[in-house]
C-alpha cells in the first residue's frame, strides 16, 4: 500500500494528467443533448448574463436592418388580417369553432449567443422557465425555422440550432407534400440536405419546402427553405435534395418560441400505438 | 506574488471574454476558428509547480466549455498542452531561464525561440481540439485544413497582441 502512494506521488504529474483528461473525455462521451448536466452549458446563469450584457451593447449597431425587418413583418401580417377580415365580410356564417382553440402559442425571445461556425452548433435565448420555455419547444423567426430548445434555467434557454447534425425536422416539399427530414450538411450556414425523397416524383429547383408538422414541435408549414439542387446518388432509391435555407443564421436576433399546448396529449396518444 | 497573482486573474478574466465573445464569431467558411485562450497556460511562468499548471489548465478548458456548448474539448486539449509544456519549454529554452521564473514573454525568450514555442503549443492543442470536436476520423482532410489554417490565424493573433503588449 505504502509502496502505492509512492508511486502515485512521485508520478502525481502523470497521474493528475490523465485524471483531469479522463474527467474530459467523460464530459465528452455523456454529452447527450437531452440529458446535459445545466451547468456545463451557456444556458447557467453565469454565462447567460454575460452573453446577454455583450448583446444588448451588440443590438445598437443592427438596429436599422431590425426596424426594417420588424416593418416588413407587420406589413405582411396586415395584409393576411386584411383578407381574413374580407372572408369575413363574404361568408358571415363562418365563424370560428370554439373547440379548435389555437394549438400553438408564441413567445418572443432574443438571441442573446448564436454559433454557425462550429460542427454542432447551439443557439441561447434570453427567456427560461419564468416566462414559460420547456424543452423540446420550437424556435421559428419572421424568416423560417430556426431550432429547437433542449436545456432550459430560470432566466435562459439554450437549444440546438438547425445547424447542428443532431437535429432532424420533419419536412416536405409543399408543391406535392412528399415529406422527408431535413438535416444540415455541416458544409455552409445556408445550406441543408433533405433526405428520403424518393426519386420517383418530379422536384424542381427552387420549389418550397416547409415543415410538415409530423414533429408535434412546428406547426405545418413554417418555411424552411428552397431546393438549391438536387441528384439521384446511384444505388439508392432516394434523391440527394440541397435546400437553401430561408433563415440568415449569420444576422439572426429576434425569435419566436412555439409551444404546441397539444402535445402532451399528441404523445400519449401516439405512444398508445407503440405499445400495441 | 500577489500582484502577479492579480494580473494573471485579470489576464484569465480578458481572455476567456475575449474568445468567446469576440474569437467565437469570427468564421471564414467554417474553416478558420482561433483559439486564443491558451496564451495564458503558455504565459504561466516556467517555475509553476505540476499540479498547479494541469488544474488551471483545465479550470481554463472548463470555461471556455461552458460558454460555448463544447463540454471537455476544450478542458481536454488544455490539460494535454498543460501538461506537454515543460516538454516543450526545454526544447525551446535553456536551463538557465527555465529556472528564472518569470513570465515566458517574447523578451525573455527571444524572438526565435518564443515562435518556436508558440508554434508548437498552438499546433498541439489545435490538433486536439479540433479531431475531439468531429469525434470521428471520417472527415480527416476536412479537419487537418481546419487544423491548419486556425492555427496559422492562433498564431499570427498570439504573435500580434504579444508586439501589441510588449514592445512599446
Amino acid at each position: 500500500m505504502r509502496s502505492l502512494f509512492r508511486f502515485l506521488l512521485r508520478n502525481h504529474f502523470l497521474m493528475l494528467f490523465l485524471a483531469l483528461e479522463a474527467i474530459s473525455l467523460a464530459l465528452m462521451v455523456s454529452f447527450n443533448d437531452y440529458q446535459r448536466v445545466t451547468f456545463f452549458n451557456s444556458s447557467n446563469n453565469i454565462a447567460g448574463s454575460v452573453y446577454q450584457r455583450f448583446s444588448t451593447m451588440d443590438d445598437y449597431f443592427s438596429l436599422g436592418r431590425t426596424n426594417a425587418r420588424l416593418a416588413a413583418e407587420n406589413a405582411s401580417l396586415r395584409k393576411q388580417l386584411q383578407m381574413r377580415i374580407m372572408n369575413q365580410e363574404k361568408y358571415p356564417v363562418n365563424r370560428p369553432d370554439t373547440v379548435d382553440a389555437p394549438a400553438y402559442i408564441f413567445t418572443s425571445a432574443k438571441v442573446i449567443s448564436n454559433s454557425i461556425n462550429k460542427q454542432f452548433n447551439y443557439i441561447t435565448l434570453n427567456k427560461g422557465s419564468r416566462h414559460g420555455i420547456k424543452p423540446d419547444m420550437g424556435i421559428i423567426c419572421s424568416d423560417g425555422v430556426v431550432g429547437v430548445i433542449t436545456n432550459v434555467s430560470a432566466n435562459y434557454s439554450t437549444g440546438l440550432s438547425l445547424l447542428n447534425r443532431r437535429l432532424s425536422i420533419p419536412a416536405k416539399i409543399t408543391k406535392n407534400n412528399y415529406f422527408g427530414a431535413l438535416v444540415w450538411d455541416t458544409e455552409h450556414y445556408n445550406t441543408a440536405d433533405l433526405k428520403e425523397i424518393p426519386f420517383h416524383i418530379i422536384v424542381n429547383v427552387g420549389d418550397t419546402v416547409v415543415t410538415s408538422g409530423y414533429s408535434n414541435i412546428f406547426p405545418e408549414g413554417i418555411m424552411i427553405g428552397t431546393i438549391k439542387n438536387f441528384d439521384v446518388e446511384s444505388g439508392t432509391n432516394f434523391y440527394n435534395i440541397k435546400v437553401e435555407l430561408s433563415t440568415n443564421f449569420k444576422i439572426l436576433k429576434y425569435v419566436e418560441v412555439v409551444h404546441n399546448t397539444k402535445r402532451a396529449e399528441l404523445i400519449k396518444l401516439e405512444s398508445n400505438n407503440i405499445k400495441e | 506574488m500577489i500582484k502577479d497573482f492579480g494580473k494573471y486573474l485579470i489576464m484569465f478574466v480578458v481572455l476567456v471574454l475575449v474568445q468567446v465573445l469576440i474569437l467565437n464569431n469570427i468564421q471564414v467558411s467554417g474553416l478558420i476558428n482561433p483559439y486564443v485562450y491558451i496564451l495564458f497556460i503558455l504565459l504561466l511562468p516556467f517555475t509553476i509547480p505540476g499540479y498547479f499548471l494541469l488544474g488551471i489548465s483545465f479550470l481554463l478548458g472548463l470555461s471556455i466549455d461552458i460558454f460555448s456548448n463544447t463540454p471537455g474539448i476544450h478542458a481536454g486539449a488544455s490539460v494535454l498542452l498543460g501538461f506537454l509544456r515543460p516538454g516543450i519549454a526545454q526544447l525551446i529554452s535553456s536551463r538557465e531561464i527555465i529556472e528564472k521564473g518569470n513570465m515566458p514573454n517574447m523578451t525573455l525568450l527571444g524572438f526565435a525561440s518564443f515562435l518556436k514555442y508558440i508554434v508548437i503549443s498552438v499546433l498541439v492543442h489545435h490538433l486536439f481540439l479540433f479531431f475531439a470536436e468531429t469525434f470521428s476520423f471520417g472527415d480527416i482532410l476536412e479537419t487537418l485544413l481546419r487544423w491548419i489554417l486556425s492555427s496559422v490565424f492562433s498564431i499570427v493573433i498570439i504573435l500580434a497582441s504579444q508586439f501589441i503588449i510588449f514592445k512599446k
